[in-house]
């Protein structure tokens, strides 16, 4: 017992996730757990933490785990392997859903992939944090404290769900700081690729229903680099190297803006729906363009007719509330949402003399909307200095970064 | 023929309530004279803007024209005074509810029936898209040359908002150099302009996330149509139940990490729930954060690409709402991290309908002339913050009133100011000196009474003198207790200002000058000492004289609050440094800046200035243009000059070889304002190379200009006649200031 509490002692990250500007150190390292069993001597001498290996970002709104499961475990090392953890691995690689709300993102899985000396597949899980007691309870009655694992986790609810974890779970938590495990986790991702495929990619002619392409991007020279996470809320990173970056700012207005707006606004339930709905609205009728107001574009200023001059300013007539749809309304919160990160970003971007923008974070799933409007209002405001990047893995580089900590991957 | 173009209602779509009765006739004040009308009917607010003349009584005075010197007897005042009928330009502005539009338009009509000159120029109305066009088109030319107007005449116009501080408004002194900054137009969406000069400013950017959009959703998401219910709404509400902070990410955790838990993580985070009922109230409050936020940091990111650190906002978004005021301050602050500052406006509601109003009224060149706050017709910036005073703003809160005199002359900066941007003509600020502004204001209200009694007594041939003087009282005791309650209404509230305000009260009940027989009086008894007393200062010896001298300046100073003897000793001596300079070369040129009639300037001021101008000093003697008090004007000081000119061959051959000139101030306050003098006084301080200011009088050097710097000598005379001044100065009731300054090399 007294072994893994000290197996837990990793330091608390030293700067905090909105404090600007902070260069990071790197994170102290903690002391792997012993045992008797050949595995676990195995593991010792390699310094590889034993299993299972989990990296768990705990988000406003999502949790996002990512799992090792791996695929070269001998005859041997299985008869070995303890109940409680060959049923967490079959429960998590049989299934796609968890309870009523988790998901594996079967999609993303990668393949093949080798860490630490070992093989295997790495697995995407997403439930929402509103779920999270119930996950602790999981852990509790598959017994993990027994596993005499470390859980490295990262995000706003490492914090917040320390404590149940320590005392309903039995669990102690290794707490990351998300940023760097964001950073971390986008580099090595975009380092193994996408089984074969690029993990970078971008939109040609992402106005153009048609003519639009999702195009593969090699981000051979990433630095430097604007990182706009999108999750409930937005960070913006400026990223000059593995280890030199700084939040430049933040928004509250993200994505778990425009889910909370759709719910209030149409009486949707789910982000899947919302982005639904909003595929099917018209926002032209909810929004005042300039158009709407000069008859055409604005030459002196600039601004095409189509742009939005106010966001939601037709509401301000009776009869115009009275003519729209709820999917009208969810498409204006999308418009007006995806508008004004592209500008806070683009600004940023100016500041900052950067003009490559990575654009992440589950406000992006399936949410393509989204990430052409951002592809196209970056490069249309800069007159075509700026170019919006994307990444497969959009929500979950945070628990990777966590994964690669516990492992120590540099 | 007058043509009223005004229509269009307001968005809120409300009927027109014409049982509404007004008193138009103080709202809709010299109509009769109104020349070119503006109108400007926006979504809940209705502005008119009329150029207008008042005909009011002024009191000249003339020598008599005496065909030799012996007809001088002494019972015969020296010079004649006569009430004469000066007609003077105004701009009103007014401000009120569509609600009250059918009502207002009638009785604009009605008056204007007769005319033929005038114009209306309907910058609102018609169609919907019309009404738009005006909105947001034309916005920006008018703002930028709205503002650049109201802040070249009006010094307090600008204000930082702090909210839970004493005060709550801060002002700015204006000064030439506020460019480039950038200017926030909060309409329905918003736009970023940078303004690097009064005609060079560029769109730089802007938002669609504005008032339209706070309206427009918060209509959708509370049922509420108006916009000012909506921020009434939100100034009720609690944000925290909508929006997910950081400490609902964290947990308690954020202590300990050093963040403050009370931050939005995502604004409306907590309302992605099927399950949840929220109040209009919290989500109101949550829209106006996230949209202030939202500008305030799009602001500031606009800023920092432009190297800018302050940022003006206005717009209907703001229009004078605490509410907002204080949710953008605090983003602007947020995300600058202090290094920005935001500005609002005393008279935001206004920029558009002085900007079209102007570019109407070119061919009368507004822009040409300098133009003044008239204290008594303006109404001055209510808090419209719903728990401040309701009883008080009946009708205030309805009808807003701006009204600006314009100056005869323009008026610039003495060209002898050290730091004219940081030149502050006020010695103490009442705003924010709540122990100071008790007393003052109390001091003024028990004054009142003697004032009225003045007033009255100065037109004893006029009936209605009396009936006016109540009015006149009425007014100002109103003013007072507006003040008490809203210090900050008219600017940065001072000892001047209240001076003034009571001066243009006196003015609107046509009471020029109430003084006017007491100065004639006076001037008369002094001057038929003057020969005299330059006699006795001839005999003194050099040194003995010098002092003598100053003792005459100080001393009539005092005499007209009956003062015999001044307390010993000086409380601020600087008298023999300023000796020793006199055994120096002599000054180029002094200019001097007089107080009051009789004693003070014939047996004080003029045997001073006959010493300097014997020294081979040159002299610039400047005195009010208009009457205050029982100080003297430039009218009076030709005659004066004149007839001491008569009697003394210095000061006669000095006028005659202009080593001596008699100019006028522009002001008629019985304070001094250093940046705001009359042009040609400041091209004269310049040709004759002034080297020395001399600043006399409680109002002049005490009340203002106490800690002005300059970049020559000065000099700063007075004696403290009001003993809570004198005891907070710490000295005694008619203690000395001699105040010899030389500017740091």
């Amino acid at each position: 017992e007294p072994l893994r509490r000290r197996a837990s002692s990793a330091s608390v990250p030293a700067v905090g996730a909105s404090v600007e500007g902070a260069r990071r150190d790197r994170l102290g390292s903690y002391s792997g757990p012993t045992s008797v069993s050949r595995q676990r001597v195995e593991s010792l001498r390699k310094k590889r933490p034993l299993f299972p290996w989990f990296g768990l970002d705990i988000g406003g709104t999502l949790v996002k785990l990512v799992y090792f499961e791996p695929k070269d475990i001998t005859a041997e090392e299985e008869e070995e392997e303890v109940e409680s953890l060959k049923s967490i691995r079959k429960y998590l690689t049989s299934n796609v859903a968890y309870g009523s709300t988790g998901i594996r993102d079967v999609h993303l899985e990668l393949k093949d992939l080798t860490l630490c000396g070992r093989k295997g597949n790495l697995h995407f899980i997403r439930f929402p944090t509103h779920d999270m007691p119930a996950f602790i309870q999981m852990g509790r009655d598959k017994n993990f404290s027994s596993l005499h694992t470390v859980f490295c986790a990262t995000g706003g609810g490492a914090y917040k769900f320390e404590q149940d974890f320590l005392t309903i779970g039995d669990l102690q938590l290794c707490k990351l700081d998300e940023l760097d495990c964001l950073i971390k986790g986008i580099l090595y991702i975009d380092s193994v690729g996408f089984n074969g495929r690029s993990q970078c990619y971008y939109f040609e002619n992402p106005a153009d229903s048609e003519k639009c392409q999702k195009l593969p991007f090699d981000l051979k020279n990433p630095y430097p680099l604007l990182l706009v996470n999108i999750g409930s809320g937005v960070s913006i990173l400026a990223v000059y190297s593995k280890d030199n970056y700084k939040r430049v700012t933040g928004t509250s207005l993200g994505g778990g803006t425009f889910f909370g707006l759709c719910c209030l606004l149409t009486g949707c339930t789910t982000f899947e729906e919302a982005l639904e709905m909003a595929s099917r609205g018209d926002s032209t009728k909810v929004d005042k363009l300039v158009r709407d107001i000069y008859g055409g574009d604005y030459e002196r200023f600039g601004l095409p007719g189509w742009a939005v001059a106010s966001s939601f300013g037709n509401m301000m007539s009776k009869e115009k509330r009275e003519a729209v749809s709820k999917e009208d309304l969810a498409r204006a919160t999308l418009i007006t949402i995806t508008n004004n990160i592209g500008s806070i970003a683009r600004m940023c971007a100016l500041n900052e003399n950067i003009n490559q923008v990575v654009f992440v974070g589950n406000f992006l799933r399936i949410n393509t909307i989204a990430m052409r409007l951002l592809a196209y209002a970056l490069d249309y405001w800069s007159k075509g200095q700026l170019k919006a990047l994307f990444s497969e893995h959009e929500g979950y580089f945070g628990a990777v970064g966590a994964l690669l900590e516990l492992l120590k991957i540099p | 023929m007058a043509e009223c173009g005004a229509s269009g209602s307001g968005s809120s779509g409300d009927s027109l309530d014409k049982s509404i009765t007004l008193p138009p006739d103080e709202i809709f004040r010299n109509l009769e004279n109104a020349k070119r009308f503006a109108i400007d009917i926006g979504g809940s607010l209705t502005k008119l803007a009329y150029y207008s003349t008042v005909q009011h009584k002024v009191a000249k005075v003339r020598s008599f024209d005496h065909s030799g010197k012996d007809t001088e007897r002494d019972h015969e005042p020296p010079y004649e005074i006569s009430v004469q009928e000066e007609i003077t330009a105004r701009l009103h502005f007014i401000k009120f509810e569509n609600t009250y539009i059918e009502a207002c338009l009638d009785f604009i009509k009605d008056h204007l029936v007769n005319t033929e000159t005038k114009v209306i120029q309907a910058t609102g109305g018609g169609a919907y898209k019309f009404k738009d066009l005006i909105e947001e088109k034309l916005r920006l030319n008018p703002w930028c040359s709205g503002w650049h107007f109201l802040f070249r005449n009006i010094p307090h116009e600008a204000f930082v908002y702090q909210k839970d501080s004493d005060p709550e408004f801060r002002f700015q002194t204006n000064h030439p150099h506020i460019f480039p900054y950038l200017l926030v137009n909060i309409g329905s969406g918003v736009s970023i302009v940078k303004v690097e000069t009064e005609d060079r400013f560029e769109w730089v950017g802007g938002s669609s996330i504005g008032g339209g959009t706070f309206w427009g959703l918060g209509a959708l998401l509370t049922k509420t149509k108006k916009f000012d219910e909506l921020l009434h709404l939100a100034s009720r509400g609690q944000h925290s139940n909508v929006d997910m902070l950081v400490r609902d990410v964290y947990g308690g955790a954020h202590q300990t990490l050093g963040l403050s838990g009370n931050l939005i993580a995502s604004s409306f985070g907590k309302s992605a729930t099927a399950d949840q009922e929220f109040s209009k109230e919290d989500m109101a409050k949550s829209l106006l954060h996230m949209i202030s936020n939202d500008i305030g940091q799009l602001a500031c990111l606009h800023a920092r690409l432009h190297s800018l650190d302050r940022v003006y906002f206005g717009g209907f978004f703001i229009r004078g709402h605490p509410v907002t005021m204080r949710t953008i301050t605090y983003s602007i602050n947020f995300f600058s991290k202090g290094e920005v500052q935001a500005l609002f406006l005393r008279h935001e509601g206004y920029l558009g309908a002085i900007g079209a109003f102007l570019k109407g009224a070119e061919q009368d060149n507004p822009n040409q002339y300098s133009w003044g706050e008239n204290y008594a017709g303006s109404s001055g910036l209510m808090s419209t913050s719903p728990e401040l005073g309701p009883a008080q703003r009946a009708r205030s809160g309805t009808f807003d009133l701006l009204e600006m005199d314009r100056l005869e002359r323009p008026l610039v900066n003495l060209p002898l100011l050290l730091d004219p941007p940081s030149y502050v003509p006020d010695t103490v600020d009442l705003t924010d000196d709540a122990l100071a502004r008790k007393y003052w204001l109390t001091c003024f209200e028990e004054a009142l009474d003697g004032v009225v009694k003045r007033a009255v007594a100065s037109q004893p041939d006029s009936v209605d003198a009396a009936e006016r003087a109540e009015k006149f009282r009425q007014k100002y005791w109103n003013k007072l207790q507006t003040l008490r309650q809203q210090p900050f209404a008219y600017g940065t509230l001072t000892v001047r200002s209240l001076l003034d305000t009571r001066e243009h009260c006196l003015n609107e009940f046509n009471f020029p000058d109430p003084y006017s027989k007491v100065k004639q009086r006076e001037n008369g008894v002094a001057l038929r000492c003057f020969p005299g007393v330059v006699r006795s200062l001839d005999t003194l010896g050099w040194e003995e004289r010098q002092l003598a001298l100053v003792k005459g300046l100080l001393a009539g100073n005092v005499f007209d609050w009956g003062a015999k003897a001044v307390s010993e000793p000086w409380l601020v001596d600087s008298y023999s440094e300023w000796l020793q300079r006199l055994k120096g070369p002599p000054h180029k040129c002094a200019l001097i800046f007089a107080d009051n009639s009789g004693i003070d300037i014939i047996l004080g001021v003029f045997p001073f200035v006959r010493e300097l101008l014997l020294r081979g000093t040159e002299v610039i003697l400047a005195c009010n243009s208009g009457p205050a008090l029982n100080d003297v004007t430039h009218g009076e000081s030709l005659i004066v000059a004149e007839r001491i000119a008569g009697m003394d061959p210095v000061v006669h051959s000095a006028l005659r070889e202009e080593r001596l000139l008699l100019v006028q101030t522009g002001s008629s306050s019985p304070c001094l304002d250093l940046s705001r003098l009359d042009k040609g006084l400041a091209a004269l301080v310049r040709e004759r190379g002034a080297d020395l200011v001399v600043i006399e009088g409680m109002g002049r050097a005490v009340h203002t200009n106490y800690h002005a710097a300059l970049c020559c000598e000065s000099l700063k005379l007075a004696v403290i006649k009001n003993a809570w001044l004198a005891e907070r100065l710490g000295g005694r009731l008619f203690s000395v200031i001699f105040k010899y300054e030389v500017p740091a090399e």
